[in-house]
């Protein structure tokens, strides 16, 4: 395949002078080293994985029993949202303590833009508005990215901030409970909790599922 | 008259700037990609707008299918051995030098204890073939999942966890795997998602 060609073509013409060198001009084919070169391309394109995986780091509260009441956090039922992921992808939500009397307290959502954002949102207007600010002097590097992740941090920890717990039942999928965080991460909540269901909330999805029967049942 | 002679060109092509092309080409994706793991189970996870990058090293890697088998991966080998060791006295079974320079190779481990001697003695392929099938045990009376995220993590302190599971894993089972987790006091792990585009916002 690849040669080398002498620039005398043959002994037609001779030169004179033959004691003269003659002259090489090196020409190498480089064709068979493209094919080998797109060979290894395409075994690399096949085998490997150009994305890395993205992570998401949470902390799960501990599950200690040794933990005394003093050391709980406690929060103000006013700033408390509960989640309730169920199956079929549905989600529930109530605001602060359950009311086990009113069906209507626990309000189903989805988990479109209109739907759990939306109200998560608003209920944390102060702190969205907040981050926005600090990402526009973030852009026009009035403040550093260890400054930004600081502020930003307070600013989603605050007290007035609204406090998200995430229940999920057994029927759920693990993506629900993936775009439930997600929605925190977007609605910059810094407080949030990944909480087991209690018989409390089985009995509220339960009681709406049956528009208030188990309530009127118990009321008799 | 006079023919008109056609110049006979050559159709020789000089490859040397294709081959420039294609040893760049090759250069880039060798040093941006890597290679994907060997996995029993197909594995989809669930899109997120996280964008933190997992670490490269020093991880425990929970997999989780969408049936609920558990398996692991732990990226260095000598780690590999150790744990199997430890886990191996926890549980009451000795590995042979022979069984632990198998395990060792091995890309993601998930066989029940009482399994292990048999399948380590199995051949690459007969492996592949029924690992994904097993996994280890995360039911309550026989959580042999605790014994081994113990043993990793006092073998290496500096071990992170990741949980990649299917999105269509139900709650379920990544709750027994959370509460296992809790009550060895790992709090702090990583899921692992892929990238979503996020428009709003």
């Amino acid at each position: 395949m690849s040669e080398i060609q002498t620039s005398d073509t043959g002994g037609g013409k001779k030169k004179k002078g033959g004691s003269k060198q003659k002259k090489l001009s090196v020409h190498i084919d480089f064709t068979p080293m493209v094919d080998m070169n797109m060979l290894l391309i395409t075994f690399f394109m096949l085998c490997t994985s150009l994305s890395k995986p993205q992570t998401m780091e949470i902390s799960m509260p501990s599950n200690d029993k040794k933990v005394t009441e003093q050391d709980q956090t406690k929060v103000k039922a006013s700033q408390s949202i509960t989640l309730v992921l169920t199956g079929g992808d549905s989600i529930f939500y109530y605001n602060g303590l359950p009311d086990y009397k009113d069906y209507n307290s626990l309000k189903l959502s989805s988990y479109k833009a209109d739907g759990i954002r939306s109200m998560l949102l608003t209920r944390n207007n102060e702190a969205v508005y907040k981050i926005k600010d600090l990402k526009l002097k973030k852009l026009q590097l009035k403040i550093t990215q260890a400054e930004f992740t600081k502020q930003a941090s307070e600013i989603k920890n605050g007290k007035k901030t609204p406090v998200v717990i995430i229940k999920a039942t057994d029927n759920a999928t693990y993506k629900n409970l993936i775009d439930a965080l997600d929605e925190m991460q977007i609605c910059n909540i810094g407080r949030y909790v990944i909480d087991t269901i209690s018989a409390g909330d089985k009995f509220l999805l339960k009681n709406r599922e049956t528009k208030g029967m188990l309530t009127r049942n118990i009321a008799k | 008259m006079s023919k008109v002679k056609v110049a006979r060109k050559s159709t020789r092509i000089d490859m040397t700037a294709m081959s420039d092309v294609t040893v760049l080409l090759l250069t880039f994706f060798m040093l941006t990609s890597t290679f994907v793991q060997k996995e029993p189970v197909q594995v989809a996870t669930p899109a997120s707008v996280s964008e933190i990058k997992i670490p490269e090293s020093n991880i425990l890697q929970i997999l989780i299918d969408p049936t609920g088998k558990v398996f692991m991966s732990l990226d260095k080998q000598g780690d590999m051995v150790e744990t199997l060791t430890s886990v191996g006295r926890d549980l009451n079974v000795t590995f042979t030098p022979e069984e632990i320079r198998k395990f060792k190779v091995e890309k993601t481990f998930g066989v029940p204890i009482k399994n292990m001697k048999a399948y380590l003695a199995m051949s690459v392929e007969n492996q592949d073939k029924v690992l994904k099938d097993l996994g280890i045990p995360t039911d309550s009376t026989d959580n042999q999942f605790k014994v081994w995220i113990k043993n990793a993590r006092a073998t290496n302190p500096d071990l992170r966890i990741a949980i990649k599971a299917d999105q269509k894993t139900p709650y379920k089972v990544i709750k027994s795997v959370m509460t296992s987790l809790q009550d060895l006091r790992e709090n702090r792990y990583n899921l692992i998602t892929s990238l979503k585009v996020e428009s709003a916002n």
